[in-house]
């Protein structure tokens, strides 16, 4: 059927928006039902209880706990790492076959799914080397999990500080390292927090690597060899298991928030870099 | 040599050390889950590892061949889902939104990519497997119901990798082919998208990868039977489930199986980056 | 300020790694292995950490099978199992702390009643497919089976299904619960699962006329029972033997039987 060109691209774009459109009524509509079912279970009882009888009863905070201790272990031992790679890569050396190898290095562990590092985690950290299911063992999966993430923004914010920062604080007389921890590194911070940010959303929703690491155990974590569940573990497991479906929605009402003012944080913050060297 | 530079040295190989840090862990990952899982591999004979049918892992029955074929066809369901809504939604953003729906919209997308993996995996058990169940027939946990769920998580990737090929298409095409007369839509089709191509193949090519190494929402929804599908409404196991279900008990041999499962996911994902990053880096365009 | 930040991170790591050698604290217990002992064992660690402040039980799931080889390892002190030990994993000690039914579930909406063990294994078998053979609706039967490692799988295995392998197309998921939300929610599908885990959600199904409840059970008529096991590694000492003390108490097992479960003796 041949229309013409104008009435062909009529429908094609009404398509076109119809698709898009449904797009985002998909994530629309998964937020709005998450949140429905899920915010009038949300009270401060709920955040600030332990959970009673597998999670029948009480509330989440001994997961809030976990979630937060995993995340903030990962990121400790992933930031130094990270930024520290991306300030070799951009202020200490040129472009040659190590840059190479190093960068094809941090996009290949950026490929693997997590199901494989929950695996590795496991049989390294787990099992071989006796931390059993625990903080430490959740965190270091973690934090090799969001490793290239804070490499590559980490690299982008230093780069794009621009060249004459530093030529002027070479001709002030300082040093290459003051340069970097004086002069670039707080221009490209926020850039680089950025990143921090982005990785702390994806640690927050990660379950496959981090049930197998760290364990399921209900209990507020006492140390970093405790074993301690997060929230989306036990949404994934209340949710599964049919234990309490209010809960459950819950929970997944609280990522879903945690999860939104992550992104708008980092939306704010990207727009607030971008303003600042453009 | 002074003080300072000295220490400008050291700090200088501290660096150094630390950038090897991301390699170092690949390199260990790597060779961790080759050397345990490639002997198993050759012990039962590769064809009869990868193209068996029975895996009964504790009778040493190690046939990872249905989980293949699952891998595969949730994949390209996925990808039936994904590649047309995704590019939908590229074009729509880059040529037929003013800037301002632009930046309202494109947030909204990125926060599809950071909704957890579960709660994906939830919406399916509560609304889409009854609906499939009722509707359509067979147990609801199915290769439907799972390519059309991943499907909607790969489209975050596939969106805003498509976006940025298309923006990258130099204005003087889209100008020259509307100023010969041609309407949007005819250079949509044909300008812009051929010139993207190579970007869009890439964001494509590395949804594929999300799909295929994606595990808890594939779980919950895809019913984890360990037979070859025969339709799209039967039940489907991945590589990926495979391990998260067995991992936590399996020993000796049947660990190792897993590690080479772990062996054949990493392959597929590895061939397809390069693919990815070797189409995404031969940009078309003048002057090549 | 990065450099007190550094400084910082090599202190912490430097004390991760002097603890790593250390046993783990003796004010802590972790318990792992069947997802069937588990809802129980919680029950059983709530009340025993009431008593006893300051001392954590933690309990994890992954199934019997990843229990024992936990145990193995000594990735836990207690392993939890809800079958029976295979010759290779004797070598743990192990005690009977309750004994459990296993029930084959429908849905409550199933007409079907009852059946006998031989169709109950034809149907995971995978040669009997539609309820019609039962006496229900002509509709294809939606097998539900656990993960190969599950204690309770293997004790189905054992029980029912003898030397016949469970067939390829059936579901397979990795927790009891699971298996009762799949049955709860689909009408045509069939599972089995610990009996003291039955709810109102989902209905079991009588066997040869008997009923799955704890008197038949008691007196030998209705035959799918399994043990509910602890192992460790040798005798159990410390902390380990405290709580396992507590279980085998009146009050331990008067909490379980509570619960739904046989006691031990």
């Amino acid at each position: 059927m041949r229309l013409g060109p104008r009435l062909e691209q009529r429908v094609a774009t009404a398509l076109l928006w119809v698709m898009t459109a449904m797009t985002i009524g998909v994530l629309v509509f998964i937020i709005v039902f998450v949140l429905r079912k899920g915010l009038p279970v949300i009270d401060v009882g709920f955040l600030t209880k332990n959970p009673v009888d597998m999670g029948k009863g009480g509330g989440i905070f001994s997961t809030v706990i976990g979630t937060v201790s995993l995340t903030a272990f990962a990121i400790l031992i992933a930031t130094p790492l990270g930024v520290g790679t991306a300030i070799y890569l951009t202020e200490y050396t040129w472009e040659n076959a190590m840059t190479r190898v190093i960068r094809f290095g941090a996009e290949c562990l950026a490929g693997i799914p997590s199901i494989i590092f929950g695996l590795f985690g496991f049989i390294l950290f787990v099992t071989k080397l006796g931390f059993g299911w625990s903080i430490l063992s959740g965190g270091l999966t973690l934090a090799f999990m969001i490793l290239p993430t804070i490499i590559r923004t980490s690299e982008e914010a230093i780069k794009s500080v621009p060249p004459d920062y530093r030529t002027v604080s070479f001709s002030l007389g300082s040093t290459k390292w003051q340069t970097v921890t004086r002069v670039v590194l707080p221009s490209a911070l926020p850039g680089i927090v950025t990143g921090v940010i982005l990785s702390v959303g994806r640690s927050i929703g990660e379950t496959a690597a981090v049930i197998f690491t760290a364990g399921s155990a209900l209990r507020i974590p006492t140390s970093v060899f405790s074993s301690s569940r997060t929230m989306s573990v036990h949404f994934y497991i209340m949710a599964r298991e049919g234990i309490s479906m209010p809960r459950a929605y819950g929970t997944a009402a609280v990522l879903i928030i945690a999860i939104l003012a992550v992104n708008i944080a980092t939306y704010y913050l990207m727009n607030r870099f971008i303003r600042r060297y453009s | 040599m002074n003080r300072l530079e000295r220490r400008d040295r050291l700090i200088r190989l501290a660096l150094l050390m630390i950038a090897f840090s991301a390699v170092s862990v690949l390199a260990v990952i790597t060779i961790f889950m080759f050397g345990e899982g490639t002997p198993v591999m050759f012990k039962y004979g590769v064809k009869s590892f990868l193209a068996g049918r029975d895996w009964y892992p504790l009778e040493k029955s190690f046939g990872l061949w249905p989980m293949i074929v699952g891998s595969l066809y949730v994949t390209a369901g996925a990808m039936t889902v994904g590649i047309p809504f995704g590019l939908a939604c590229a074009i729509v953003l880059t040529e037929f939104s003013s800037r301002r729906v632009r930046r309202v919209i494109k947030p909204v997308i990125e926060l599809l990519a950071g909704i957890p993996s579960v709660v994906y995996g939830f919406m399916g058990v509560v609304i889409l497997i009854p609906f499939i169940r009722e509707k359509l027939g067979g147990p609801g946990l199915s290769v439907l119901a799972a390519s059309i769920i991943l499907g909607v998580m790969v489209l975050p990737t596939i969106i805003s990798i498509s976006v940025d090929s298309i923006q990258a298409v130099p204005a003087a095409y889209r100008e020259g082919s509307l100023a010969l007369g041609a309407t949007k839509l005819q250079t949509v089709k044909m300008v812009i998208l051929p010139a993207a191509r190579s970007g869009i193949i890439a964001s494509i090519i590395l949804g594929m990868g999300r799909a295929v190494g994606e595990t808890m929402a594939v779980i919950m929804i895809a019913g984890n039977a360990i037979s070859v599908p025969h339709s799209i409404l039967d039940p489907v196991r991945t590589l990926t489930s495979n391990i998260a279900l067995e991992m936590g008990y399996a020993a000796g041999e049947h660990r190792q199986a897993l590690f080479a499962t772990g062996v054949v996911l990493f392959v597929i994902i590895m061939i397809l980056n390069t693919v990815a990053n070797v189409t995404s880096s031969r940009r078309g365009g003048p002057g090549r | 300020m990065r450099r007190r930040v550094f400084t910082g991170l090599i202190i912490l790591v430097a004390a991760c790694l002097l603890c790593c050698g250390r046993n783990r604290s003796e004010t802590s217990l972790i318990v792992a292995g069947s997802t069937s002992v588990q809802p129980f064992a919680d029950k059983w660690a709530e009340v025993f950490m009431e008593r006893h402040p300051g001392i954590g039980v933690n309990v994890q799931g992954g199934g019997s099978s990843a229990g024992i080889q936990a145990c193995l390892s000594g990735a836990c002190q207690i392993g939890t199992s809800s079958r029976e030990l295979k010759p290779e994993e004797k070598i743990l000690h192990e005690i009977v702390v309750a004994r459990d039914g296993l029930a084959i579930v429908v849905n409550p909406s199933n007409p079907v009643r009852g059946a006998t063990l031989e169709q109950i294994k034809e149907m995971f078998e995978g040669s009997l497919r539609n309820w019609m053979m039962l006496g229900g609706p002509d509709r294809e039967i939606t097998v539900v089976t656990r993960e190969e490692g599950s204690g309770t799988r293997g004790a189905f295995q054992e029980l029912v299904m003898g030397k016949a392998r469970i067939f390829k197309g059936a579901i397979t998921e990795d927790s009891n619960g699971t298996v009762r939300e799949i049955v709860a929610n689909d009408p045509y599908a069939v599972g089995f699962i610990s009996l003291g885990l039955v709810n109102e959600e989902v209905r079991a199904l009588s066997l040869d006329g008997v009923e799955g409840n704890e008197n038949n059970i008691l007196e030998g008529r209705y035959k799918l029972v399994r043990p509910f096991l602890f192992l460790s590694r040798g005798e159990p000492s410390g902390l380990a033997k405290e709580f396992i003390d507590f279980v085998l108490s009146a009050e331990g097992q008067e909490l379980i039987k509570k619960e739904g479960l046989i006691p031990a003796r």
